[in-house]
């Protein structure tokens, strides 16, 4: 287990910045979630951190260790590609073994520690047979044996469950935060699956056109994202946003558009008019609570997920979109009227999006 | 139900037309290079009735072709080794790293083809001499890697292209250098297409006829060996040696093909 520490690492190709200056500290066998949409340049850094690119600028330590010049085989992780890279022409206990096979372990010491993994991975019955004959779940299974064999003082995993159907998708995403909780690895995992990111990670460090925007909890990057893209990425279906002014009416400051006017609680500090409004589709309500705005609109499309249900509403400043929990009856064309939680609404200034609310 | 029987019948006819119209030569190659003088001139049989061996023992040992064809295996031989040692690290860099130039490279490699052998063949022949290394084995060894090395060059950069390089990564990450990883791990995926473009350096160099005739009169490769000997003896001779040529390349081909078709990146599985 090692703390890792990133310092300002960059990471130029030719004129394009992938990594732009990110500093990050992860704590000793913390699993933290790189996210972002693609091209964001958080598998680059996953790339720097594992030793596979360069960084260009920057230090990367593992404790006080500087490993920012080291080879790949000198920093003691393990990797999850992908595509796996389970080695097609060896068998999958010489795939498991690899790693303690190069650094000479005997082969006793070997043969305990393949069988240790593939328990862990439940592929033991697996191990005399080669890759081809895998299923590409258990192909993905063999690949976290392989990289826990060893017992890295750090694990990256890139994208690991991209290529899984949905249904396996959603068991191992448990087993492996199960897994990474048992080892208590350190454990860096890429993704652009919000879903992953908020179940999987202890903190979750949202990465856009290679500059980090917020970092924390997935508590906290739900209810307090920094900035408009994090709190437009996190959140399905996406959070709504209606172009506003702030006006003072009474003493009480007020975001204002057509149709639609919500009190802002005090001390806020506003300096100009032109603000974005940020409210979450399940912040809105089709029955009226104490502290909230009355908006309405008519229904223009529903999907019945039966689990809740969501409707798009067209209203005078714009479409809204609402989350209802459970089935809710209601027809195209229909007029509504909506609830807006004062308590829950998000501003960002409109010229630098950043989260003043 | 008879429609499909009719195309059925259709494809078997037109198969075995083809395969006739390619087999035909061969066949009466094979025939006529076991045939007995006799019978190979005698008009009234069109397949001879008595066979010998007779032909093959005077080529092989009378007319040297035992020693050529020696010759021509050494030549291969050193011609896969060289062409492969500068060819593969070559078709490695060209298919892994990105650098300035690499498509004027690639081009440059596959314009040395631009110039038929038999231009070269003369000038060639004329600094073997001044560095005193003509009429050996080297020298035909050195234009035989000439004119194979780009194909080499370009295959084998094909071939390591379609091995992923996740796969190398991966042996990087668990603890193998650079070096390594490539004998390790990349090597042995690649080497059935390797496997495959080595043959396919032999064949070429095991068939080339011009550049060996002109650069050697006594060390003489196979084909030009056959070309100065069996083409001014009788007819049967002909057909053995046509016979002692095809046959290596066939049986090549026969346990090869597997590859051969890999090498173009088209999988029989």
């Amino acid at each position: 287990m090692v703390k890792v520490t990133l310092q300002e690492v960059t990471k130029r190709f030719g004129k394009t910045t992938a990594v732009n200056r990110i500093s990050v500290e992860i704590e000793k066998g913390e699993f933290i979630v790189l996210l972002g949409p693609s091209g964001c340049g958080k598998t680059t850094l996953l790339r720097c951190i594992s030793g596979l690119e360069k960084v260009t600028e920057g230090r990367i330590l593992f404790n006080e260790g500087d490993v920012t010049n080291l080879p790949p085989k000198d920093r003691n992780i393990s990797m999850v590609f992908q595509n796996y890279a389970v080695w097609p022409h060896l068998k999958v206990k010489d795939n498991i073994g690899f790693p303690l096979k190069i650094k000479k372990k005997p082969t006793q010491e070997i043969e305990t520690k393949v069988k240790w993994a593939s328990e862990m991975l439940g592929i033991t019955e697996l191990l005399d047979r080669y890759p081809h004959q895998l299923s590409g779940g258990q192909r993905q299974r063999v690949a976290v044996a392989r990289a826990i064999v060893m017992e890295p003082e750090v694990l990256l995993m890139d994208e690991p469950l991209s290529n899984l159907d949905a249904l396996l998708r959603v068991k191992m995403r448990s087993e492996i935060k199960k897994l990474q909780e048992s080892l208590k690895v350190t454990t860096i995992y890429v993704t652009h699956d919000q879903v992953e990111a908020m179940t999987m990670g202890d903190r979750i460090a949202v990465l856009k056109d290679g500059k980090l925007q917020q970092i924390g909890g997935s508590n906290e990057i739900y209810h307090k994202p920094t900035n408009l893209f994090v709190a437009g990425f996190i959140g399905s279906p996406q959070m709504n946003f209606i172009n506003v002014e702030v006006k003072e009416e009474e003493n009480i400051l007020i975001v204002a558009t057509s149709g639609l006017e919500i009190p802002l609680p005090p001390a806020i500090p506003i300096k100009k008019s032109e603000y974005i409004l940020g409210i979450r589709p399940e912040d809105i309500h089709i029955k009226e609570l104490p502290n909230s705005t009355r908006v309405t609109g008519e229904i223009y499309f529903v999907e019945a997920l039966r689990s809740d249900t969501v409707l798009h509403v067209n209203t005078d400043f714009g479409k809204l979109v609402v989350k209802i929990p459970g089935d809710f009856d209601a027809k195209e064309g229909e007029n509504i009227s909506l609830y807006i939680d004062n308590s829950k609404i998000h501003l960002f200034e409109k010229e630098s999006e950043l989260s003043i609310l | 139900m008879d429609k499909e029987k009719i195309k059925s019948l259709l494809t078997f006819l037109i198969a075995g037309m083809i395969s006739l119209w390619f087999l035909t030569p061969i066949i009466f190659i094979t025939l006529s290079a076991f045939a007995t003088s006799k019978d190979y001139y005698n008009p009234n049989y069109i397949i001879p009735r008595h066979y010998t061996f007779s032909h093959f023992y005077k080529l092989f040992f009378t007319l040297s072709a035992g020693h050529a064809t020696l010759i021509s295996l050494s030549v291969a031989a050193l011609t896969i080794l060289l062409s492969f040692l500068l060819g593969v690290p070559a078709g490695y860099a060209l298919s892994r790293y990105k650098f300035k130039g690499k498509n004027t490279l690639k081009l440059t490699v596959l314009s040395t083809r631009m110039f038929p052998l038999m231009i070269l063949a003369i000038p060639l022949l004329i600094i073997f001499m001044q560095i005193g290394i003509s009429d050996t084995l080297w020298g035909i060894v050195l234009a035989h890697t000439t004119m194979v090395l780009p194909f080499v060059i370009l295959i084998t950069s094909s071939i390591f292209a379609g091995v992923d390089i996740a796969f190398e990564e991966a042996a990087l990450i668990f603890g193998l250098s650079r070096s390594k990883a490539f004998f390790k791990i990349t090597l042995p995926l690649a080497l059935p297409g390797l496997a495959a473009s080595a043959i396919f350096a032999f064949i070429m160099s095991w068939n080339e006829v011009f550049v060996a005739s002109i650069l050697t009169l006594q060390n003489r490769t196979l084909p030009a060996q056959i070309l100065s000997t069996a083409m001014d003896s009788p007819d049967y001779y002909k057909f053995t040696a046509g016979f002692i040529m095809a046959v290596p390349a066939l049986v090549f081909i026969f346990f090869a093909r597997r590859y051969l078709v890999s090498l173009w990146g088209i999988s029989l599985k």
